[in-house]
């Protein structure tokens, strides 16, 4: 909520700006303090002082109260200093987007923002200097639920071009929410990235003395710094302690959890690697080495693509206008890989006219395979490709990748059956 | 008392209250076994002013990690800072409010949760949520107004379970139980004043019928000062008995440490430098414990040079003790103390050492002093400093700080006074608007005062001023409420069983709080159907208290009540036994017999009816 129109006045006619130190006189009463922000849920007619104690509190300001501006803050502009690279230490780029890693409050006003630069959270982690060479990139400044696709192809760009430019390694810091999505799109687009890309988020913001965005981001650096793997993966916490990290492979990875740090958990694989506090660095997998080669990012998506998860009740009249109206579908299907009568029929016909349609599942563990029951054997038939243990939101950002990217239908369709990112396998062992 | 009239005192009250806890659903009790320890490490973060604030960065150079242990029932996700907070609980927000009514404070139009930032680990968030709830209210004490300046409601830290080896064990049981915390004015003068405002605010609280009783419910902070002396924090007392010798020591501390400043500037000392110099060559052969310890795990021995600093370190009889106040400094860097020269040679440090020293330091003026510390290189250098600079600053007289109070009496030094750029919006939590209509709720059915309590134990229930008057104060009133609505006549052995009977039975090394109030009231129960005598009750507690259940106390001890026939036949052989006295005195021998007559019966009869049944006995002997 905004402020009300009385108060609004009040305050344009005296001046008063977040943060300045102000008296509100109101009837027998004065208040002194610091204007703070008002907040989304505070009443219209509510100003926030933060008083000398340190303390908030609302007063609401009636139609006679005084409001006069005592002091302006001083404006401190705090002046860095890229430090000399280091020789002997690899060079890491951090190109950053954003989001709970990034964002802070801004302490004059109360407010959170994702306001903070890359080079102001390397200096609250001064000791990734000792680690490597960072060099900032600003790339954006949202949180994580308005990235789109368009800003994937910029980040594809910009990481492309820092390895080309020199970087042993990118680190993204990316919100959390859409952050396997990125590390997909990532994935697909940078295809054999000769360098780790690295994506890193935090559960808690950066303001917090608790934040996993110091601690993931120092995993993060000794996994880039070791060199030892390419491709686009994620790190975050591998439990709910301060004391070891997994680094998932960027196409097999999800959140799993609204807000626990050891959300994101690798699907159908074990991660690719993890570091423990003091940083040890263990592989688990096999993983492609780095190599001196270029980075090329091929970033055309189709965005007539659309992702749909199966629920008993799914109506087709609702549904099949929308699906007829794409280029793809990703269905997210029950168990093996499987969808209602009435929906199996709009299937079909999205087949027909020459729609790819790719069958996940919802499950997320385990494979589909629809030999094994009628409905499966149907939509087989009918020309639903199946992809395995393929997550659903992976094959959805593969899908627009793919059809981007090939000479027709049928050849994204061959591609998407295709491994092309790690994003499937023929084996799932006991994890 | 001269000294009294010069202390300037102020007392913080935070107090448990008895709701779920404050951010989760949680029951907000503690917990005997913790499961799991989860591995986190705390950095201080920049505060609004761009920097990093600077009891933070004391509690972090300490290079601790934290483990925390999860408790079934009292702990979840929000507690281990993997969940954002709810809440706050409405109870305790009620009860911050009516609260705040009572000190006539002012409440907040809109109520904002604030993130005050403690990165010691008691918080897993690395900061404790806490909220101004009102300000501007008084309290009477003893006919002199103390201003409240704040009333905030706010969670409590983990508990501390161990330490060691650079990590400290925290449970979350008590992590998030809601605090009301109330802040007087500097307003207190006198040690004791300070705790009867302690008293009386307690008091108020338990009005609210809403807090937490027992120890470690609630606790009591002091800032102390005295005129040229600085604002001293003293965090965590427990006992109020022991609130006047905190502020009397606090009050002679300071001008112990005044005196010192008077000599140094006297004297011209100048700041001390920090720089420290490799002795440990000096030592080699040293048969100091401390010293061999130190130097067999490669540790080395540390001097620096005190110029000026001679005499007030430890002097005049012990009454001048700077080197107490750098050794607890030093303390808090990690290492076991350190030695300085108003103390030397001792601690199996020989003369030949210190001369050495002397001359190693070159030392020549009439007031130079040195410190030493043996410890592992890095240790002992940053322990020195911490001294150098804590010697420095006696220069200036008192530092502000914040120590720990110890139990008998005194304090030590903790950590310097937190900055007041430790806090920002807990954005988590939505602002709380409260309204008129609200208030004008509140108002109106505010709990009863402690002195309204008073007269209406007076009146209904028969008890006389002192009695109500210490029946409110020692927080017994409600109980002996319940008692006399339950049980008809109980007034008096109740208000004597709280007065009287659990002080004695306190004195004779019983453990009162273990009689738990269902146990009492089961005891008033059986006593008020006559299945003991009311003498015996003292006794039945005392069994109570060593872990019998009330219903079995009485025959445990044979102190079940006996019928009238079997006290008759008891009196009657008493009285037999002492037939010629009985038979000279006459009636008048029942005085005299009454003492044999209720040790025989052993608290079993009531002593009205033995001693009816006393004077019908001797009736019937002289016809
Ligand atoms: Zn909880």
């Amino acid at each position: 909520m905004v402020y009300s129109e009385m108060l609004s006045k009040k305050l344009e006619g005296a001046d008063a700006k977040e943060g300045d130190r102000i008296s509100l006189r109101k009837g027998d009463e004065e208040y002194v303090g610091r204007l703070m922000a008002h907040h989304d849920f505070s009443a219209p007619d509510i100003l926030i002082l933060k008083m000398s104690s340190g303390y908030n509190i609302g007063i609401r300001v009636l139609k006679d109260s005084e409001i006069k501006v005592l002091e302006r803050p001083a404006v401190k502009t705090v002046e860095r200093e890229e430090p000399e690279p280091r020789k002997g230490l690899p060079n890491i780029s951090l190109v950053s987007t954003g989001g709970t890693i990034a964002s802070f409050v801004d302490y004059r006003t109360g407010a959170v923002r994702p306001a903070m630069s890359a080079s102001e959270l390397v200096d609250a982690v001064p000791e990734l200097r000792d680690i490597a060479n960072i060099k900032t990139r600003p790339l954006f400044s949202i949180f994580s639920e308005n990235m789109d696709i368009i800003h994937w192809q910029k980040l594809a760009d910009a990481v492309a071009e820092e390895i080309n430019a020199g970087a042993d390694a990118v680190i993204v810091p990316h919100g959390t929410d859409t952050m396997s999505y990125t590390a997909a799109a990532l994935s697909f687009m940078l295809g054999d990235v000769p360098k780790p890309v690295v994506l890193v988020g935090a559960q808690r913001s950066s303001d917090r003395p608790s934040s996993d965005a110091f601690s993931n981001l120092m995993a993060c650096a000794r996994f880039c710094a070791e060199g030892k793997a390419a491709g686009v993966f994620v790190v975050m916490h591998e439990g709910l302690g301060d004391d070891l990290f997994s680094v998932h492979i960027g196409s097999r990875v999800r959140k799993m959890h609204t807000s626990r740090r050891d959300a994101f958990r690798s699907i159908n694989v074990p991660p690719a690697a993890t570091v423990s506090k003091d940083g040890k660095v263990e592989y688990l997998t096999e993983l492609r080495a780095p190599s001196p080669g270029k980075a090329e990012a091929r970033t055309a998506m189709d965005d007539g693509t659309i992702l749909l998860q199966y629920y008993p009740g799914m109506d087709p009249k609702v549904f099949a206008p929308i699906i007829s109206g794409s280029r793809g579908v990703v269905i997210a299907g029950t168990g093996l890989g499987h969808v209602g009568e009435p929906m199996c029929r709009v299937l079909k016909d999205a087949c027909d006219r020459g729609i790819a349609v790719i069958m996940t599942t919802q499950c997320l563990g385990g494979t589909t395979n629809m030999n094994v029951y009628d409905t499966g054997r149907d939509l087989l038939s009918a020309g639903v490709i199946p992809v395995g243990d393929m997550l659903p939101e992976v094959a959805y950002v593969k899908l627009m990748w793919a059809l981007a990217n090939s000479e027709s239908v049928e050849d994204a369709k061959r591609m998407m059956t295709e491994t092309m990112a790690n994003e499937s396998g023929n084996r799932r062992c006991l994890l | 008392m001269k000294d009294a009239q010069e202390i300037v005192c102020g007392i913080e009250i935070h107090q448990q209250l008895s709701t779920r806890k404050l951010f989760c659903s949680c029951e907000s009790r503690l917990c005997d076994e913790g499961e799991g320890a989860y591995f986190r490490k705390l950095r201080p973060t920049t505060g609004e002013s761009g920097e990093i604030d600077r009891a933070a960065l004391a509690q972090y150079n300490k290079g601790m990690g934290f483990r925390y242990q999860m408790a079934e029932d009292v702990s979840c996700l929000v507690d281990l800072d993997e969940e954002p907070p709810s809440g706050p609980d409405p109870e305790a927000l009620e009860t911050a409010l009516v609260f705040s009514e009572m000190l006539h404070a002012k409440i907040a139009d809109e109520i904002h949760f604030m993130r005050k930032v403690v990165v010691d680990g008691s918080n897993t968030g690395g900061y404790q949520r806490s909220a101004l709830i009102s300000t501007g209210g008084w309290v009477e004490v003893n006919g002199r107004r103390i201003s409240i300046l704040s009333v905030c409601l706010e969670e409590d830290a983990a508990r501390k379970i161990e330490e060691k080896d650079g990590e400290i064990t925290f449970r979350l049981d008590r992590l998030g139980i809601p605090l009301i915390e109330v802040a007087t004015g500097p307003d207190i003068r006198s040690p004791e004043e300070a705790m009867e405002t302690a008293l009386r605010i307690g008091t108020l609280l338990r009005a609210t019928k809403r807090v937490k009783r027992g120890i470690g419910t609630i606790r009591e902070d002091l800032n102390i000062s005295i005129p040229g002396g600085a604002r001293v924090e003293l965090k965590g007392a427990q006992e109020l008995r022991m609130l006047p010798d905190y502020v009397a020591n606090e009050a002679k501390r300071q001008k112990m440490l005044l005196t010192i400043k008077d000599i140094l500037i006297q004297r011209g000392t100048e700041p001390a430098d920090t720089g420290t110099e490799d002795v440990t060559d000096i030592f080699a052969g040293s048969e100091s414990k401390v010293i061999k310890g130190a130097l067999s795990s490669k540790g080395k021995v540390l001097a620096v040079r005190l110029p000026g600093f001679a005499g007030v370190m430890n002097g005049d009889g012990g009454n001048l003790r700077l080197g107490a106040e750098m050794a607890q400094r030093a303390r808090s860097h990690g290492v076991k103390g350190i030695f300085h020269s108003d103390e030397l040679p001792a601690y199996g440090i020989e003369q030949r050492c210190v001369d050495d020293l002397i001359g190693r330091l070159g030392m020549n003026g009439a007031n130079d002093a040195f410190a030493i510390c043996a410890a592992p290189e890095r240790k002992a250098r940053s322990a020195l400093t911490a001294a150098v600079e804590r010697a420095n600053e006696a220069l200036t007289g008192v530092p502000e700080e914040t120590r720990d109070p110890l139990p008998d009496g005194t304090s030590k030094y903790s950590r310097p006074l937190p900055g007041a750029s430790r806090m920002y919006p807990e954005t988590d939590v939505p602002p709380i608007g409260i309204t008129d209509s609200r208030l004008d709720h509140i108002r109106a059915d505010l709990p009863e005062l402690p002195e309204e309590t008073e007269e209406r134990l007076i009146r209904e229930h028969g008890v006389n001023r002192q009695q109500a008057r210490q029946l409110v104060r020692q927080d017994f009133s409600e109980l002996f409420e319940r008692i006399c609505s339950a049980y008809s006549d109980m007034s008096a052995a109740a208000a004597t069983t709280f007065l009287n009977t659990y002080s004695e039975l306190e004195r004779s090394g019983v453990d009162t709080s273990r009689i738990s109030e269902e146990d009492i009231m089961a005891a008033f129960s059986m006593l008020s159907e006559s299945k003991f005598a009311k003498e015996a009750l003292p006794e039945i507690l005392k069994e109570i208290a060593a872990g019998t259940p009330p219903e079995k106390a009485p025959a445990k001890l044979g102190l079940e009540s006996v019928d009238d026939s079997e006290a008759q036949r008891i009196i009657e052989s008493v009285v037999k036994e002492r037939e010629e006295f009985v038979r000279s005195k006459g009636k008048a021998a029942a005085g005299p017999l009454m003492g044999p007559v209720m040790e025989s019966l052993r608290g079993k009869v009531d002593g009205k009816k033995a001693s009816r049944l006393l004077s019908e006995a001797i009736e019937k002997l002289i016809g």
